[in-house]
């Protein structure tokens, strides 16, 4: 399928979804934020991506929908919808802080200061209940992922890969080069809403100690 | 009340899922055959988002609490009360303090218990099914699990029997194309739909595994990770690929070949280790 001038391309995902593909995450939120403004008829689930949102609908797609879908704004105006950034507490302790310094050529105190002043946004979810890939991390502190992942990663670990930041909702495998921990309570199904980092949610790490 | 005396090799709760909470990573969840489950419902007079038992291979042993009416569908297992045969896809009541038991499905692996009310464990974000890859919902059940029923009655049934066959031997899927057909070269669409695949032992609610002709990649590089429906059947490197059910993942990284139907998932939940399957496009 081509993509329309604004770089949108839909994609056939059987029959009860369609999947939009963008050039960027920016793209992306726009997307997203469109569709969480002005759903679909019948639309159950959006699940952006890196490069994608899937649209889950209770129904066929048809082709009405692949023409609004690819005349969606991939430029979001206004601000997110949700308010003020959540600011994590976090404690730079993290088991690979050292090396992620080195990689990035910086003493530690600059690599966490240069942490704290990140303003995130959460991308998307996917990788367990309450997780959120964090973008905006400079290009000099990007790092690639740990050669060998960890068997088991602590709740509340604060990690880098790549592009991304983000925190272990709970104890898991993972390869992300872990330079800090929070306390912070990342999902919990008695909450609202369950997940403290959704998808457009703006993110800050605040240095303790 | 219900009070378990054998769970059987795997026995959940399982309802219409959780839908709407994708995007924070929570799959849907809910009853891999949701056609039986909805039938043992109707069954037994409940409402449509009452929650059942789904028993996985057999085996499930229950006492009743009190007077209850239950109803079994889905994989046809023996169904007994105090050992002595009782119907299937029929609604039964059962007397206080008496045992239902489910042996092993001939065919089939799914079977669906339903009790009038619905299964009363407490909701976990709108919902009471048991969510195997995240672990959300009630734990599988275990000796001595205690099951409140709930209150989610609707009218009284009428319905005696419903005429349900057994699961088809080797099954036929239909597919619609994926997002990424263009991933994967020519013939792998081909491949797919024109030879047997068989199930593959590590298969759970999560997803089949498939074995069959190899579906060569026509580009390297990796996809970036996307959203994952239930039917979607991924191929990754070595080929063989992953027929997605409820418990999916909320987002892959491999590309997405084929994508089965909604109205075939309840053939695909019903497939078990070793057996038989077809695609054939659905249009």
């Amino acid at each position: 399928m081509e993509r329309s001038g604004t770089g949108v391309r839909v994609l056939p995902y059987g029959d009860r979804a369609l999947l939009v593909e963008v050039e960027d995450a920016s793209a992306v939120a726009g997307i997203r934020r469109a569709l969480e403004a002005g759903p679909l008829p019948g639309q159950r689930e959006l699940v952006p991506a890196a490069r994608t949102v899937l649209v889950v609908l209770d129904r066929a797609p048809t082709d009405h929908d692949v023409a609004v879908l690819r005349r969606l704004p991939v430029t979001a105006a206004g601000p997110e919808a949700t308010a003020a950034p959540v600011t994590l507490p976090v404690v730079w302790d993290g088991p690979d802080l050292a090396e992620v310094a080195a990689l990035v050529g910086r003493a530690v105190p600059d690599l966490v200061a240069a942490l704290t002043e990140v303003e995130f946004t959460v991308a998307f979810g996917g990788f367990a209940p309450g997780f959120g890939y964090l973008t905006g991390l400079p290009a000099e502190l990007h790092v690639p992922r740990r050669a060998t992942p960890r068997t088991r990663v602590p709740a509340g670990s604060v990690g880098l890969a790549g592009p991304y930041a983000g925190v272990y909702p709970r104890a898991s495998p993972g390869g992300w080069q872990l330079v800090g921990r929070t306390d912070a309570v990342l999902f919990d199904v008695d909450r609202e809403p369950p997940a403290l980092l959704a998808p457009g949610v703006r993110v800050r790490f605040h240095g303790m100690g | 009340m219900l009070t378990v005396l054998a769970p059987g090799p795997l026995t959940t709760v399982q309802d219409r899922g959780r839908p709407g909470h994708a995007g924070i990573g929570v799959t849907r969840s809910g009853a891999a055959d949701p056609a039986s489950a909805d039938l043992a419902n109707r069954l037994v007079g409940n409402r449509p988002e009452a929650a059942v038992l789904e028993v996985t291979a057999g085996g499930l042993r229950v006492r009743a609490g009190r007077t209850l009416l239950v109803a079994v569908t889905g994989a046809p297992a023996p169904v007994e009360i105090d050992g002595r045969p009782a119907p299937f896809a029929a609604p039964t009541t059962l007397h206080p303090g008496a045992v239902l038991a489910l042996g092993a499905p001939h065919r089939g692996l799914r079977s669906y218990v339903a009790v009038r009310g619905g299964i009363g464990v407490p909701p976990v974000l709108g919902s009471r099914s048991t969510d195997t890859l995240s672990g959300l919902g009630p734990p599988p059940l275990a000796a001595g699990t205690l099951l409140p029923v709930g209150d989610l009655a609707g009218e009284e049934p009428f319905v005696d029997v419903a005429p349900v066959g057994a699961p088809q031997d080797r099954p036929v899927l239909h597919v619609l194309p994926g997002p990424r057909r263009e991933w994967l070269a020519d013939a792998a669409w081909h491949a797919l739909t024109a030879q047997e695949w068989q199930v593959g032992n590590d298969s759970d609610r999560v997803g089949l595994r498939l074995a069959g002709p190899h579906l060569a990649r026509a580009r390297d590089g990796e996809l970036p990770s996307e959203g994952l429906v239930p039917g979607a059947l991924q191929v990754p490197p070595d080929g063989a690929p992953v027929l997605f059910l409820a418990d999916h993942p909320v987002t892959g990284g491999y590309p997405v070949l084929a994508v089965v139907v909604t109205a075939d998932l309840p053939l695909a939940a019903q497939l078990r280790p070793g057996d038989g399957v077809h695609f054939r496009a659905a249009r």
